[in-house]
């Protein structure tokens, strides 16, 4: 996902000259072409979020389009104050890309666990949140990044997940993707725990259990419309987020849910990292299944939801 | 540090308007930062008079030069000036801090004049440095003025944003630093020592000057021979006085901000500048 998101930053600067990139001392190699090909555009500033943020949002007051490029842990909480205000208050036109969002640098400890930044973010008035569940829907997120107003947080899972998104249906920034229908519950996903619930109701099915399942790349704004639809259809809901239970994708589904009125009673659970720091190191997937989040969890949270 | 010793003119009759502009905005709101905003007049003064190249008929032109007031808590100089200047009537002072006016505690980008919304400290400079880039890329001549506080460049953020206006050599870009030393709690070298205040912005990578802060022609010179030296961005240190021209409230800590101001504080501030006036 991450390669495919700076590359298309690249496309789309060689296509349009207000498209800036900056990074925050990444690896060596990155984007060396667009250093290369384009090097008044091209940025690579120090260890300092809080600057890049100002500067991003200077260049985005003087037309320019920034595409910003960090670990999200370092793009979010370091610089939270530069991005209520610099980008947020300031509605410009600045594009986060975080890399490793959730636990995807498990190895490195928790200084490098970025679980809390849909929460922080979504809390900015202006900013946009999304979180595509692979490359080919990063893809075509990022082709409609350029001309989008205000300020965009882009949230990456790992390098290379299997591809499970759909282009059956359009991609639109703040629209959520319907990918299956089902009438005894609904599981919404966001990032790459859309192929943790294909996985599920695929299993869910074979328990004669017809699962919906909602993909919201785009957690802020949330498609609210599409959402109430769903929800109202089944009897049981479950969000699944690799982020905290606190504050993201669940909460925001719930904040919803909880003023409207629905016709019949529902059941709610939220899957995600409790409040706490996640301890241990391994890979991605083994923080994640310590965690809760995982197809097993999704099965297991449906079938007690579903019994009550 | 003290100020070097400088040969200070009186106020002129300018500097005094200037100021009591000011006062009648603190009587408007009854509260706002005195002696932030009374400390920053002639460099304001002068950056609009003399050296700031901007189109009042047309706010956005995109050759103007670009201001960025980074102490925003200084905003009352900043509205006098651009109210004596037209940008909004002078009428929008009496409603400082009011429900139906456009002047706030801090500047907002939707105030006539004001280029960036400012007031939570640190922020301006690196906003400056990507004002300044912009330039460079759209192959501009516009220049980049960013006045800080002395307080402010506690901020850490304010030395990652010099860093990398030293690295890219933005020579088109000037911090202004109000060296008043005070700040919100006492004397800075208590609480904060800025010394070597020069030194510092020379180790990192500007051309540095300093001034008196309220010595009109020593701005206007000073901002007429930028760029201190070729390939840097500029830094001048001005040495100015909290609360200049209300001389009970200069250097005190207590006049860095007011609220609930009465009516014979006012008149107090009022009679001082009035006596200078006549001084003039």
């Amino acid at each position: 996902m991450r390669p495919t998101s700076l590359n298309c930053v690249y496309e789309l600067a060689q296509k349009d000259k207000r498209v800036i990139f900056i990074g925050s001392d990444l690896g060596a190699g990155v984007l060396e072409d667009f250093k290369k090909n384009i090097p008044d555009r091209f940025f690579m500033e120090g260890v300092s979020e809080q600057h890049i943020i100002g500067m991003a949002a200077g260049l985005a007051l003087e037309g320019f389009v920034p595409y910003v490029n960090t670990i999200a842990t370092f793009l979010t909480r370091r610089c939270f104050e530069q991005n209520v205000i610099d980008l947020g208050l300031h509605n410009t036109n600045v594009r986060l890309i975080s890399n490793g969002g959730g636990t995807v640098y498990a190895p490195l400890g928790p200084t490098h666990l970025a679980i809390e930044d849909i929460a922080i973010m979504r809390t900015i008035p202006n900013m946009t949140i999304v979180s595509p569940a692979d490359a080919d829907e990063m893809r075509r997120f990022m082709m409609q990044t350029l001309d989008y107003q205000g300020p965009i947080y882009i949230r990456l899972g790992k390098g290379y997940d299997p591809i499970v998104s759909t282009d059956k249906v359009p991609f639109k920034i703040g629209k959520g993707i319907p990918m299956r229908e089902g009438s005894d519950l609904l599981i919404v996903t966001t990032g790459i725990t859309l192929s943790l619930a294909l996985e599920a109701a695929d299993k869910l099915k074979n328990k004669n259990l017809e699962a919906s399942i909602l993909h919201m790349h785009t957690i802020k704004p949330l498609d609210k419309e599409i959402l109430l639809q769903m929800v109202d259809k089944v009897p049981a809901v479950i969000t699944v987020e690799e982020h905290t239970i606190i504050g993201g994708l669940g909460s925001a589904c719930a904040e919803i849910m909880a003023e409207e009125g629905f016709r019949e009673r529902k059941v709610f659970k939220r899957i995600g990292i409790e409040d706490v720091f996640p301890s241990g190191y391994g890979k991605q997937k083994d923080m994640m299944e310590r965690n809760g989040i995982s197809a097993q969890k999704i099965i297991k949270t449906a079938e007690k939801l579903l019994e009550t | 540090m003290n100020s070097p010793k400088y040969n200070t003119p009186p106020l002129d009759q300018r500097s005094v308007y200037l100021r009591k502009l000011v006062v009648r905005a603190l009587a408007g709101g009854g509260r706002g930062h005195i002696g932030s905003s009374l400390s920053l007049i002639e460099v304001i003064r002068v950056v609009y008079d003399d050296y700031l190249t901007l189109d009042l008929q047309n706010l956005l032109w995109e050759e103007r030069d670009r201001f960025i007031l980074s102490k925003g808590h200084g905003c009352l100089a900043q509205y006098a000036v651009l109210a004596d200047k037209g940008f909004f009537d002078l009428d929008e002072l009496d409603k400082f801090c009011h429900n139906d006016g456009i002047l706030g505690g801090h500047p907002e980008r939707e105030i006539p004049g004001v280029e960036v919304s400012t007031g939570a400290l640190g922020h301006g400079l690196s906003i400056g440095v990507g004002i300044s880039l912009a330039a460079r890329i759209k192959k501009k001549e516009y220049k980049t003025i960013v006045v800080t506080g002395d307080g402010e460049i506690n901020e850490g953020s304010v030395w990652e944003a010099a860093m990398s206006a030293a690295q890219h050599s933005l020579e088109n870009l000037t911090v202004m630093i109000d060296y008043n030393k005070n700040q919100s709690y006492g004397f800075t070298k208590e609480i904060i020592d800025l010394e070597p205040m020069l030194n510092k912005w020379a180790s990192f990578g500007f051309g540095v000057i300093e001034i008196d802060g309220h010595d009109v022609n020593s701005i206007k010179s000073c901002l007429n021979s930028l760029p201190i030296a070729h390939g840097k961005p500029n830094a001048i240190i001005c040495h100015t006085v909290k609360g200049k021209g209300l001389d009970f409230a200069e250097n005190k800590p207590e006049w860095h901000h007011k609220s609930n101001i009465t009516d014979e504080e006012i008149e107090q501030m009022n009679d001082c500048l009035n006596s200078k006036q006549l001084k003039g």
